[in-house]
């Protein structure tokens, strides 16, 4: 089975299917849910949703990188990170289903 | 943030919409998302993210308490990759950081 790419059209259409409002409000409304989340996270603020995993912003300090192809050594600036960390439900769910295809 | 504290947001937002619905709404992006994970498929939302399985090759693992070998399977593990738009909203005003990985 060939993979498939999910988007936010894939959302909207299934928020919609789902609630009875319109396909606009519907996209609107993903659109949201997306916002709320990034700027919980813009905000250093983690998410967490149960059955499906948490979001963490990470402070890494800078350091002294190298450009892998010519060498060279280039500084890294200070970053904050986004990781996200599966809930072992959606671990398991995703391992049951493909049976480590 | 927790998933009642995003559709509590969400709600405030929408004063217009039940409080049950907009729980069907969140729960039904995250449900999808889930979903698709668990068929292999990759969920892509621009400016958020990437939702995507990546597989890990069967290894003979070792047990660190005794040293004895131990086979472990295949398994397929949820990764998520953030979006060029919120990295850069996570280092705003720190424009060299957020570039590349």
């Amino acid at each position: 089975m060939a993979q498939q790419t999910l988007t936010r059209a894939h959302l909207s259409e299934a928020v919609y299917q789902e609630v009875g409002l319109s396909r606009n409000e519907s996209t609107a409304l993903v659109e949201s849910v997306l916002d709320a989340i990034s700027d919980s996270l813009v905000a250093g603020e983690p998410v967490k949703i149960s059955s499906f995993g948490s979001f963490q912003v990470r402070q890494k300090s800078g350091r002294m990188g190298r450009n892998p192809k010519t060498g060279e050594e280039v500084p890294i600036s200070p970053r904050r990170v986004l990781v996200f960390r599966a809930s072992h439900v959606l671990k398991d769910r995703i391992n049951a289903s493909q049976g480590g295809k | 943030m927790i998933k009642s504290e995003l559709v509590a947001k969400i709600a405030a937002q929408n004063p217009h919409l039940y409080q049950r619905d907009v729980e069907r709404i969140v729960s039904t992006i995250f449900e999808e998302i889930s979903a698709a994970l668990a068929r292999g498929d990759r969920v892509e939302l621009r400016g958020f993210g990437a939702f995507s399985v990546k597989k890990r090759a069967a290894r003979i693992g070792r047990n660190p308490r005794t040293g004895e070998a131990v086979r472990v399977a295949e398994k397929a593990v949820p990764f998520f990759k953030t979006g060029k738009e919120l990295r850069e909203r996570l280092n705003a005003g720190n424009p060299n950081a957020g570039n590349g990985e």
